[in-house]
């Protein structure tokens, strides 16, 4: 079998091949973001299939039934029924698939828009325009994410749509700074200044010399913050800010069942470790991709 | 003053003037975005059936019929002076409203602070030392999920485990209703009761900080000590850590003194953004625990859309960030003379 | 004749990494009587580097393994060793000077504060006061011709240049008085500028010191100026040994010919010629001799057996069967 130090002699598609079999061996390697991968990857069956694979999908909507209400985990509920008597098991399927998408919608709007900014910021550096781009993204990173988001929530009606632009308007700054980071280190590197003397445009510039050395960081910056975004998120719906009901959202039904702890605790405690086990798997899926990225270098 | 002195202090300046420029923006920014609500703040404030030219009067008090940079000036005209206006919510000034919870949170704060760095770097120093044994892979695990739960889940375990199960700390509040409040002086419960000599306050104050606090402070523990375990495996792997062994330096010496000051830097350089996500978390468990302070009266003033009270938290808790960030900045630069010093060479 | 200082024998070291097993060392020998200068020439990943930290004692030992093997200092296993003879060893017998000075220098604390600690724990020691150690530090300081030695001493590495950095870590090691000095590529990572000097610095302190000297390095140019004896290392073997000026005169191994060639000459005669092939792969290494995929002269038994050094004359000792009188 062919080893790396003669892969420089191969043809493309077999070496991107070694590298994916090398990544992946470096990521099984470590069995904690084996476990990361394995719970995502149960999160989103769960969340994509839930009408399908949920014990009562009719209780994610509107719902009663009075005389299952409060019911403590039992076989036919698992995880037991709320004050409504709504299956929570199934709500908390709901709820998963719910909070993906709002992970989804958030960083594919954040994402692209601080990078792109960061690049520009990066490359322009000492210029009016990296100075216009870091004070704005100083400015919104210097409150804490939750508070201007509850602030912007707040002010717009609640639903899950408005939370959603809340938590996007503060999240793309991170994305920014950490792409400036790069840019401006690489932006004098001896490629760069050859691209532009041999007349490259500045979006080739940007798009195709900058950017793929920012592919790890993001990447790896993407996985962990699909974990957070769910969290802030279910922060505001914490507070009633986000998903109304009767939508299934994991923080709502936090905030609903800690009004009935410590007796009927199932209602509560059930979505706060669902949402626990969300953002622990991404994170450890984010770790395990960072180690993987990291190990590609060396 | 020799010239280190003299960094510092330039660079605590360019600071400020930096911070005070954010803090402007800021304003200027949360000030626009509360002018898009809809909805008629003074009617608001006055109810559905105050006569109309009662609330046409308060329009013109608070100048809600201005242009907007008009009202900007008359908020920061009175900012300055520490006035930051009336607030529908309490209908008083929200400057007293602000005296009154801000040392509640500010208490609540400085334990937090203190547990997260000092526990969390504890941690991390344990974890390294039995790197891969089992305390070490106790601490990760822990690392690890303390780190993915948010601080309000912390919170509702602890209300629910030793609050109502064991029912050994108290739920509600910062201090219990038999308890004689000390005197107030600095508005900190603890040191103002040890200042007044009533012992049992003390002790009652910190029995109700302690759950509040440990549910803010375990997730960035927990961070803190996977950044420290992580920097100390990293660093002794390090070419002056094998030198200064062919040194025959004493391996104690070693770890405590060469590999210890530069493994933390990281790990300090981290606070000052893991406090800020606390503060922002502060707001739910103030909540849950009925707690008196700055974060909670800033929900309310949000779910009510009191706009003077808005902008009045979102600033002091933009100062408190500030403040936290430059001491950080402060000692991460007197740790480490490559970033105070970077720039300098002699030839 | 003069002591044995150092004795290396068959010395077998690994590397547990994510693909398998690294076999660096593949039975390493490699002595020095006391007062010599010995070089110890060969390429990048040669194994050079590990072997110098092998007689450190400071591989970094859960992926490193030695697995065979012994290391004699002054008749003593260095395998077999407590900590705490170890120490000793460090303390009063064995320096090292690293390959980078920036990676070598503890960046947050001072030069003072690294030298000083370095002077205390030596086996100078004995009972002197921190007044003296001071003087100690910065008359070592002076000695590698760093000027303004006392302010330096408040420094920290990051405020230096790397061949002042570098001229820190020989007073460091230097210092110390140490009986056996291992300096691993000590100019590599500086500036070309400053090689020679630091090199023309190391060189005269060490002379007058007498002290013993492995000086590693891939340059060949150095070993002849510098060395009395070399060793020429492949693939973490040993492949020939020699006097400095015999081994120039008369490379025996098809690899240290291979190097010699490979220099251009001054004269301008023909293109320097390189060495077909790269070095091994350490996870599946060659069978037999090491060098046989890449060996002009390579014969069926290369590929099966390892070569056992044959003497050859004179103190030149070479791990090939072609000389297998």
């Amino acid at each position: 079998m062919h080893t790396a130090t003669t892969a420089a002699e191969k043809r493309l598609v077999p070496r991107i091949w070694e590298r994916v079999k090398k990544g992946w061996y470096t990521f099984s390697k470590n069995p904690l973001s084996v476990v990361g991968a394995v719970i995502i990857f149960f999160v989103v069956f769960f969340a994509v299939f839930a009408p399908f694979v949920s014990p009562y999908p009719e209780h994610a909507g509107n719902f009663v039934d009075f005389d299952n209400a409060s019911q403590p985990p039992s076989k036919t509920h698992l995880f037991g029924t709320d004050v409504f008597g709504r299956d929570i098991l199934t709500r908390v399927f709901f709820g998963f698939r719910l909070s993906l998408i709002m992970g989804v919608v958030v960083i594919s709007l954040t994402a692209p828009v601080g990078v792109t900014l960061g690049l520009i910021a990066g490359y322009k550096k000492n210029t009016w325009v990296e100075t216009l781009i870091m004070r704005i993204t100083d400015i919104f990173v210097a409150v804490p994410p939750l508070i201007l988001a509850l602030a912007v929530a707040a002010i717009l009606t609640p639903n899950i749509f408005n939370s959603m632009m809340a938590v996007s308007l503060m999240w793309w700054p991170w994305y920014c700074r950490m792409v400036y980071g790069i840019a401006s280190s690489l932006k004098n590197e001896f490629y760069i200044q050859s691209a532009e003397v041999t007349g490259a445009s500045i979006l080739h510039i940007l798009f195709r010399e900058i950017l793929p050395n920012c592919y790890g960081p993001v990447f790896t910056k993407v996985s962990l913050d699909m974990g957070w975004v769910i969290l802030l998120a279910s922060a505001l719906s914490f507070v009633g800010l986000g998903a109304q009901p009767p939508t299934p959202d994991l923080g709502t039904m936090v905030a609903d069942g800690g009004k009935y702890m410590p007796d009927q605790w199932w209602i509560a405690v059930f979505p706060a470790i669902a949402i626990m086990f969300v953002v622990f798997g991404f994170n450890i899926l984010g770790d395990g991709i960072r180690d993987m990225l990291e190990v590609e270098k060396t | 003053m020799n010239p280190n002195h003299m960094r510092i202090v330039k660079y605590i300046l360019k600071r400020l003037l930096h911070s005070i420029l954010v803090l402007l923006g800021l304003s200027i920014l949360v000030f626009i975005i509360a002018r898009v609500v809809p909805g008629d703040p003074a009617r608001m404030a006055l109810g559905p059936r105050a006569p109309e030219e009662v609330v046409e009067k308060f329009r013109e008090e608070l100048h809600l019929n201005d242009p907007i940079y008009i009202q900007y000036y008359h908020w920061i005209k009175g900012a300055v002076r520490g006035d930051f206006g009336y607030s529908i919510l309490t209908k008083r000034s929200v400057t007293t409203d602000i005296r009154e919870f801000f040392p509640a949170t500010l208490e609540l704060m400085l334990l937090t602070g203190v547990i997260m760095s000092i526990f969390g770097i504890l941690l991390g120093i344990a974890s390294a030392r039995n790197a891969n044994k089992w305390p070490d892979n106790v601490v990760r695990v822990f690392s690890y999920l303390g780190v993915c739960t948010p601080a309000y889940v912390f919170a509702i375990l602890f209300l629910l485990i030793f609050g109502y199960l064991l029912n050994i700390l108290p739920t509600i509040g910062r201090l219990s209703p038999v308890i004689e409040h000390p005197p107030t002086v600095t508005g900190l419960m603890t040191i103002d009761s040890l200042i007044a000599g009533n012992f049992r306050a003390f002790g009652d104050a910190l029995k109700h900080l302690i759950m509040p606090s440990f549910a803010l402070a375990l997730g960035p523990m927990a961070q803190e000590a996977r950044i420290t375990r992580s920097s100390m495996a990293d660093n002794l792997q390090r070419d002056f850590i094998a030198l200064e062994r062919t040194q025959a330096i004493p391996e104690r010496i070693i770890m405590s003194k060469y590999l210890l000051r530069i493994s933390v830097i990281p790990t300090v350089s981290v606070l000052g953004l893991d406090f800020a996500s606390q503060l922002g978390w502060a707001f739910l468990v103030e909540l849950i625990f009925n707690w008196p302070g700055l974060s909670r009266y800033g929900i309310q003033v949000i779910l009510n859309k009191d706009l003077n009270g808005i902008i009045a938290v979102i600033m002091v808790i933009g100062v408190m960030f500030l403040v936290v960030n430059i001491i950080v900045d402060i000692i991460v630069s007197l740790l480490d003379p490559r970033i105070r010093l970077g720039a300098e060479r002699s030839a | 004749m003069k002591k044995r200082l150092l004795d290396i024998r068959n010395l077998e070291v690994g590397f547990t990494v994510y693909g398998g097993y690294l076999k660096v060392l593949n039975g390493v020998h490699f002595d020095m009587a006391e007062g010599e200068k010995v070089g110890l020439v060969g390429e990048t990943g040669c194994g050079k580097t590990t072997t110098a930290k092998s007689v450190l004692k400071i591989l970094p030992v859960p992926p490193a393994q030695t697995t065979g093997g012994t290391i004699l200092f002054k008749g003593r296993d260095i395998l077999t060793m407590s900590r705490n003879e170890i120490r000793d060893i460090h303390a009063r017998e064995i320096s090292m000077i690293f390959q980078d000075p920036t990676a070598a220098l503890n960046p947050v604390f001072t030069i003072g504060d690294q030298l000083m600690t370095a002077i205390k724990y030596s086996n100078l020691h004995d009972g002197m006061s921190k007044r003296e150690i001071r003087q100690k530090a910065v008359q070592s300081l002076k000695e590698v011709q760093l000027p303004d030695a006392e302010r330096i001493l408040e420094n920290y590495p990051v405020q230096l240049s790397g061949g002042m950095r570098q001229r820190i870590c020989i007073a460091m090691a230097l210092a110390t008085r140490s009986t056996l000095l291992v300096a691993d590529e000590p100019t590599t990572s500086l500036d070309v500028t400053i090689q020679d000097q630091v090199l023309r610095l190391l060189g005269s302190l060490i002379q007058e010191k007498d002290t013993s000297t492995i000086l590693i390095t891939h340059s060949l140019g150095l070993v002849r100026e510098w060395t009395e004896r070399v060793y020429v290392m492949y693939a973490g073997v040993m492949v020939e040994t020699a006097d400095t000026a015999e081994l120039f005169k008369n490379p025996l191994h098809p690899y240290t010919k291979g190097l010699m060639a490979a220099v251009p000459k001054l004269t301008g005669e023909g293109i320097a010629a390189g060495i077909e092939g790269r070095i091994p792969d350490y996870l599946h290494p060659p069978s037999g001799c090491r060098f046989h995929p890449r060996c002009p002269s390579v014969m069926d038994i290369c590929k099966k057996e390892k070569p056992l050094y044959f003497d050859c004359g004179d103190n030149h000792k070479t791990a090939c069967f072609l000389y297998r009188d």
